[in-house]
């Protein structure tokens, strides 16, 4: 409800804002041109939002699974973690932008270096909270399982597994606001589709109204996804939102 | 040299809940927690211990169950399994499934695991909840379950670490009453540590004294009624002179 009414104040202000001001409308177009625009270039839209889904939804997959892995070996192993677990800090500033193309050229322009771009963005959050994750299991409750005979393989199976789910979700949650942005940058760096090669063709264009519609579009397909995990996350890990009155 | 988990299995069946201790010791860096323990404790024995907070009780029951090495001294003892204070269920897991967890974890397939779980869930009076998730279960509740959970390890030995501690006056008696009827249906070594005198005198058939660390047992009462399927009465005269020599023994060892 607040939600809605801020946003109904920010398209106003823009709204009077480019129309009012002396701003031309290949400079910033107001709403109502981006709406037409929507509305306008539908297929367009949907077209490149299909081709850079595929990417967010597939490098986050990606992401996930390379994450997991990763964070359990971490966690396993206490001196691979020290190791590597700052090296891994120091991936994080590597500007993708100015990779990306270094990424292209040795990939090439298809599916792949787009997938590699998002993933290596969204892995590290994933890592990061699915390592808290896994640290985060009580000692007591290994200890228990210990006096149950259970074995590492059956502890991670029973307790450590379930106590990471809900914290990988949480860093796929995160990773995938960003994922959008890096699925642009790497269409920017060479491709023929995606929304982000929508909008690196409608800047030049004079196409304004187009490439704020393209933004929108990628605006919500991180809400969708964002969404779709969060449900994701009650399904598969109802017990995360619960007050335990152990925990 | 301890023996332990995996105790031959020529030994007799009966010995299997049988503990003994010798000159057990464990220190961790300066800090002496136990000193000299000497103890046996028969097959089926109920034996609570009570003690100043600190004085190595959990370290004790840590040690039977083999999940601290003395620093000096033996553990002769069957396969123990402990019950930490916490009762530590799973929230992942139904009430059905924590109680299920350790014939799971012995390679029990998972039909026949949970009908075992029912079966003693439904004699803890908890019929109806085994597919409850764990928050939606009482305190009271939870603590049955980690019972079931401890009793269906199949352990000849169990070490229960202040279980109903965290329950109110009402339900930590009402605990009291349905592990006493279980205990008589199948009966086991029981090692209790409690901070509840009157816990003791009600559940146990001896009840060990320690002293503030370094811990050393300081009184051995035996409680010499017979136990029965409901727990002894706690206003009995006879179970009220055992709390009390119990706390006078527990005075003794403050001062």
């Amino acid at each position: 409800m607040l939600a809605a009414l801020v946003v109904i104040a920010l398209l106003g202000g823009w709204e009077a804002y480019a129309r009012l001001g002396s701003i031309d409308d290949f400079i910033l177009p107001a709403p109502d041109q981006v709406a037409a625009s929507l509305w306008e270039d539908r297929g367009l839209l949907w077209d490149n939002l299909l081709v850079t889904a595929q990417e967010v939804v597939l490098g986050l997959a990606l992401a996930l699974a390379a994450g997991a892995l990763l964070a359990l070996a971490l966690h396993r192993f206490g001196p691979l973690r020290r190791a590597v677990y700052p090296l891994l800090v120091g991936t994080q500033a590597i500007p993708i932008v100015t990779i990306a193309p270094l990424l292209a050229a040795w990939f090439g322009y298809g599916l792949l270096p787009k997938l590699v771009i998002v993933a290596l963005v969204c892995f590290f959050p994933i890592v990061v909270t699915t390592l808290d994750g896994l640290a985060a299991v009580d000692p007591e409750q290994h200890k228990l399982l210990r006096s149950l005979g259970a074995s590492r393989a059956q502890t991670f199976r029973w307790v450590e597994a379930p106590a990471a789910l809900p914290a990988a979700l949480s860093g796929a949650k995160i990773a995938v606001a960003v994922g959008g942005i890096a699925a642009v940058f790497a269409e920017y760096a060479g491709s023929e589709k995606g929304l982000g090669h929508l909008l690196l063709q409608s800047i030049p264009q004079l196409e304004t109204a187009r490439a704020w519609a393209a933004v929108t579009v990628l605006a919500a397909l991180a809400i969708c996804c964002f969404a779709l995990l969060a449900l994701a996350e009650r399904r598969l890990a109802p017990w995360a939102h619960r007050k335990d009155p152990d925990a | 040299m301890a023996t332990r988990v995996g105790a031959p299995v020529v030994e007799a069946r009966e010995l299997e809940g049988e503990v003994r201790l010798q000159g057990l010791t464990r220190r961790f860096g300066e800090v002496v927690a136990l000193q000299d323990v000497a103890l046996r404790i028969a097959p089926r024995e109920v034996v609570a211990v009570v003690g100043p907070s600190g004085c190595g009780k959990s370290t004790l029951l840590e040690l039977v169950c083999g999940l601290q090495e003395p620093s000096d001294g033996t553990v002769h003892a069957g396969r123990a399994v402990l019950m930490p204070q916490r009762d530590l269920l799973l929230p992942w897991l139904d009430a059905r499934d924590n109680a299920a967890l350790p014939l799971r974890l012995a390679g029990t397939n998972k039909s026949d695991a949970r009908a075992q779980a029912h079966a003693l869930l439904t004699e803890l009076g908890l019929d109806g909840f085994e597919a409850s998730r764990t928050w939606e279960l009482s305190g009271g509740m939870r603590q049955r379950v980690a019972v079931a959970r401890t009793l269906l390890s199949g352990a000849p030995i169990l070490c229960l670490d202040e279980p109903f501690g965290a329950l109110d006056a009402i339900t930590r008696a009402d605990a009291q009453t349905w592990l006493s009827a279980i205990l008589h249906r199948t009966p086991r070594t029981v090692l209790l540590v409690t901070h509840d005198v009157e816990e003791a005198a009600v559940l146990a058939d001896r009840v060990l004294v320690l002293s503030p660390r370094p811990g050393r047992i300081v009184a051995d009462l035996a409680v010499d009624l017979p136990r029965t399927a409901t727990g002894r009465d706690p206003t009995d005269a006879r179970v009220v002179a055992v709390r009390a020599r119990a706390l006078e023994a527990l005075r003794g060892a403050m001062a």
